[in-house]
């Protein structure tokens, strides 16, 4: 069983930047989500085939529901709640497909030759979470400054009215910073405690056994997708919202 | 104490309190189904949110658990 907390690197590029199974998995599904851009741009018409159908009924119904709880503001916020949901949804669903954790290419790591898996589920990598985490928190601020003004922004975190809102404005400051990391573990730990599960199970009875929990691990991706953009647009009404 | 057994209890015990939470949050989201079935759709979604924030505890403290085991 080859189970590893952090990423690991598969190739060198120009000798320099260790590139991860992580990021290599991520680049095939950015040019997946590109690919499916430009069939759908391009194949589009008046009337909708299947695909096209498809994206224009998940278009509709999650832009209904952004604005249910938004209101006006949401053609500003949507399009990168919806990107963060398309591409966690892909992601994660990506690291089900076979080929994930069972194909191994050598590497030479401080002079010894080990082999590492060359593909992981995009979200397993923990930089890669919290690099998205922090895409969210700083959209946030960014929509709170041009929706409501820097004064009442910065009015929200330093707060001399009162000692209590003084108190309560530090920890507004705190629970910014506490939301990034509940972001990214949140994403991580359910995608990486999914693989370390997928793996337990393959290594002990890898005939028909599994079929539950990939199920559930299919489940599980689609709904940590959709909480991350739902907490996003719920942090940005939050951030937006006046007294 | 040996690792194996403090990464095991790890989550045990971070998983309590997460569990107990997300039983108490389902439970007052299908009471208020109960009372008023209109309005399902948003008390569904307000579920989803609470039972995020209360598993992410969970989650916490099992990535904790998978550190010890696996660094």
């Amino acid at each position: 069983m080859n189970i590893s907390l952090a990423a690991e690197p598969v190739f060198v590029l120009f000798g320099l930047i260790p590139i991860t199974n992580s990021l290599l998995v991520t680049w095939i599904v950015i040019g997946l989500i590109l690919m499916l851009s430009v069939i759908v741009r391009f194949t589009s018409g008046l009337i909708p085939n299947k695909l096209q159908n498809f994206f224009e009924v998940l278009y509709e119904g999650s832009y209904k529901f952004v604005e249910g709880i938004l209101g006006e503001i949401t053609p500003h916020v949507y399009p990168l709640a919806i990107s963060l949901f398309m591409f966690i949804a892909l992601g994660n669903l990506a690291g089900l497909l076979p080929g994930m954790g069972s194909v191994f290419v050598p590497m030479a790591i401080h002079g010894e030759l080990e082999w590492m898996p060359l593909f992981r589920a995009v979200t397993a990598d923990l930089n890669m979470t919290f690099a998205l985490a922090i895409i969210a928190i700083i959209m946030n601020q960014y929509f709170s400054i041009r929706f409501i003004g820097v004064k009442k922004y910065f009015h929200r975190f330093i707060n001399f009215s009162s000692p209590i809102n003084f108190f309560v404005g530090i920890l507004e400051i705190i629970s910014e910073f506490s939301k990034i990391l509940s972001f990214s573990f949140r994403l991580f730990g359910n995608v990486f405690a999914g693989e370390v599960l997928l793996a337990v199970m393959y290594y002990l009875v890898p005939f028909a056994v599994p079929i539950p929990f990939l199920l559930m691990e299919i489940f599980v991706g689609l709904m940590q997708a959709f909480v991350f953009s739902l907490l996003f647009v719920v942090f940005v009404k939050v951030s937006v919202a006046e007294h | 104490m040996e690792p194996q057994a403090i990464s095991g209890l790890t989550i045990a015990i971070g998983g309590l309190g997460p569990a107990i939470a997300i039983g108490l949050i389902a439970s007052k989201a299908m009471e208020a189904i109960g009372r008023n079935p209109e309005a399902t759709p948003q008390i569904q979604t307000n579920m989803v949110l609470g039972l995020a924030f209360a598993e992410a505890i969970a989650i916490y403290s099992l990535v904790m658990a998978l550190i010890l085991k696996f660094v």
